[in-house]
């Protein structure tokens, strides 16, 4: 059997697998009666539910014909890994993560942290640009979080204020 | 006058400096994040709500407001100059607004837009204030079977009225649910999908899924794409002026514009983007005047029009969210949270338990749109000037302020991990075609849904046709059911399709 779209039946295969792990979890609740739901219940309904969506979507991916066949298309890793990547550096910069011995290096080195490691899923890198560019935003971010908003951010290394 | 009281209750609120000053910021900021393209409504909002965590309740959400209609005013100008619609209301506003600006008529556009969105806000102010207190009545009267029809009608009007595939729409609805779902059940205590997390007994928090899905998810979808060569009109800016001649046309543009927006706005789901393809439709078949430019070269009516809609629009979907509790859309679902992040929970009780934030919200919402009027057409320069901003600059910015404004909900790291977890599941709804506005608003209406389910069957010891045999509850469902029915004749499928394929 041929997929005629690919979108839809990937689409509905994602739908059906959370549709019945949401369910089976549900099981492992209490499910209750009508009258009186236990935490198991609605989320049980909701994820047959779910599975039930997906099967008619991947069906529908199936057996509908469609021009071109509604190719997923390339996957664009390399963006998924540097925005990701940035934002998970950007966490871990700024807090630290004890457990692997990663000190707090707070709110202006994460900044850069991030900015570089976004920019590098861009089109193009120019050192010198994203430099500037992380500064800005380190500035911008300490005036606008840190002074005008108050908001309570790790601000400098720990190893630095102690 | 009753209406005249409340509303000079709310303007006597809303008057005070310190709110005058926060509509003016929310209003400023919304704008420029707004005008950036690629960045709509819901992302603008979700990364500018930590602003807003440290003011008082009122003022935040004064701000919040400001903070959308700046995003629309942003996304409508972006359309108008680069022919890039920040945002799925100024769709249609792109089709004649880019055209005029290439005729270097960009001022009158830009106006057009500025002068119908300030008629239209005005109005829906109006009708918001005059049908809030008697639906308010109204919702006092329902009970849980009613609350739970009802927001099942909401959340199919939602994805019917919505584009793109109706089956995935409602999937998508569904895995909001379920996401909501996570947490700690209010009546048994029990950590559900928590996987023994401590952070994820508190449920997940929704400005995690809205930046990680919006913000992330299109940041990769856009990176994605080969770099496009943006044509922004700077230079042809000149007279902002329109006609008295455009005057003349636009008018009539305008009142049948704002009619049908404050009209389709109160739907769930409709809000403004139906408003404006609507109003674009339906200018589109009045007839020509002698020596009219034809709608899609340069038509003033056809940046008017659609533009006062979706304002119209977008300031009646306001309706169900402070009356019933319900928001309509995702935007009005970020409003929701933002709300209990203040300790209000939404709903008919907020006007009568909290009268100065009703109308105080109610009548900034008119000086948040006096504001832009006043905002835009002087400062135009200046927004011109940040649409040259390259991307290049702009998706590092916007990942920096994702992840400050997700550290800053609670000052917790976890959640920092948790967006970026819901960005690659946002790239993967783009890649699959599914759109993730429904999943956010079924993500806030999880709760409540179940809250409700669980009482009516409660009262109605697990009899199920509670639903049916109390009419508005059956009613609200029957209607649901018509919605379905009216999208999946063959007639109105195809029609739909077409609808949302033109821009």
């Amino acid at each position: 059997m041929k997929i005629k779209s690919q979108k839809d039946f990937f689409a509905g295969l994602m739908f059906l697998v959370i549709g019945l792990a949401f369910a089976i979890g549900a099981i492992d609740y209490n499910i209750g009666t009508g009258a009186r739901m236990g935490p198991g219940y609605f989320p049980l309904i909701l994820g047959v539910l779910m599975s039930i969506l997906g099967i008619a979507i991947g069906a529908k991916g199936l057996i509908v014909e469609t021009a071109d066949g509604d190719k997923i298309g390339k996957w664009a890793w390399k963006q998924v890994f540097f925005i990701l990547a940035a934002n998970f550096a950007f966490g871990i910069l700024l807090v630290g993560v004890p457990a692997l011995g990663i000190p707090q290096f707070g709110l202006i080195v994460a900044i850069y942290g991030l900015v570089f490691i976004a920019s590098l899923g861009g089109y193009s890198f120019n050192t010198k640009e994203v430099a500037i560019l992380a500064t800005c935003l380190a500035v911008g971010s300490y005036g606008a979080f840190v002074w005008a908003l108050n908001l309570q951010f790790p601000v400098w290394p720990s190893f630095i204020t102690g | 006058m009753e209406l005249f009281d409340n509303l000079a209750l709310g303007f006597g609120v809303a008057f005070t400096f310190q709110n005058l000053i926060y509509c003016f910021i929310g209003c400023l900021l919304g704008t420029l994040i707004g005008i950036l393209p690629g960045i709509g409504p819901v992302a603008t909002i979700a990364m500018l709500l930590p602003a807003t965590y440290a003011l008082p309740p009122v003022a935040a959400l004064i701000m919040l407001a400001g903070i959308y209609y700046g995003a629309q005013y942003g996304g409508s100008t972006t359309a108008i100059l680069v022919n890039l619609p920040g945002e799925s209301s100024s769709v249609v506003t792109v089709i004649d607004g880019y055209q005029m600006a290439r005729k270097g008529r960009a001022g009158p556009a830009l106006a057009a837009a500025g002068i119908g969105s300030f008629f239209a806000g005005c109005v829906g102010t109006i009708i918001l204030a005059a049908f809030a207190p008697p639906l308010t009545e109204v919702a006092f009267k329902f009970g849980p079977a009613e609350y739970f029809s009802l927001m099942t009608l909401g959340l199919i009007g939602a994805v019917v009225l919505a584009s793109g595939s109706l089956l995935k729409a409602i999937a998508m609805i569904v895995l909001g649910l379920l996401f909501g779902m996570v947490g700690t059940d209010v009546n048994s205590g029990v950590a559900r999908y928590s996987f023994d997390i401590p952070e994820l007994t508190d449920g997940i928090d929704f400005v995690v899924i809205a930046m990680g899905v919006f913000g992330y998810g299109e940041i990769i979808a856009n990176l994605s794409k080969p770099e496009d060569d943006r044509e922004v009109f700077t230079a042809k800016v000149t007279g902002l002026m329109p006609t008295a001649e455009d005057f003349r046309r636009m008018f009539p543009a305008m009142l049948r514009g704002t009619a049908l927006g404050s009209c389709l706005g109160i739907l769930p789901g409709g809000g403004a983007m139906l408003s404006a393809f609507a109003a674009y439709t339906i200018e589109k078949k009045t007839k020509l005047k002698p020596g009219e430019v034809p709608f899609g070269q340069g038509n003033i009516r056809g940046v008017c029009a659609p533009e006062s809609a979706n304002n119209a629009g977008s300031q009646t979907s306001f309706i169900p969210l402070l009356t019933l509790g319900i928001p309509p859309n995702a935007v009005m679902a970020l409003m929701v949270g933002a709300m209990t992040i203040h300790n209000i929970q939404p709903g008919p009780q907020v006007m009568t338990s909290n009268p100065e934030l009703f109308w105080g919200l109610i009548a900034s919402m008119w000086l948040g749109n006096l504001m832009l009027i006043i905002l835009n057409l002087p400062l135009i320069g200046i927004w011109i000037k940040l649409l040259t901003v390259p991307y290049r600059w702009l998706f590092p910015a916007i990942v920096l302020f994702c992840a400050i404004g997700v550290y800053g909900t609670k000052n917790s790291e976890f959640d920092v991990w948790m967006v970026g977890i819901f960005g690659f599941v946002g790239y993967v709804f783009h890649k699959l075609g599914t759109e993730p506005a429904p999943l956010l608003l079924g993500f806030i209406l999880g709760p409540m849904m179940e809250e409700n389910l669980r009482r009516a069957l409660l009262l109605s010891r697990g009899d199920w046709s509670v639903f049916v045999t109390r009419p508005i509850s059956a009613s609200f469902l029957v209607l649901a059911v018509i919605l379905l029915i009216i999208v999946l004749l063959p007639a109105v499928k195809n029609r739909r399709e077409e609808a949302f394929v033109e821009d």
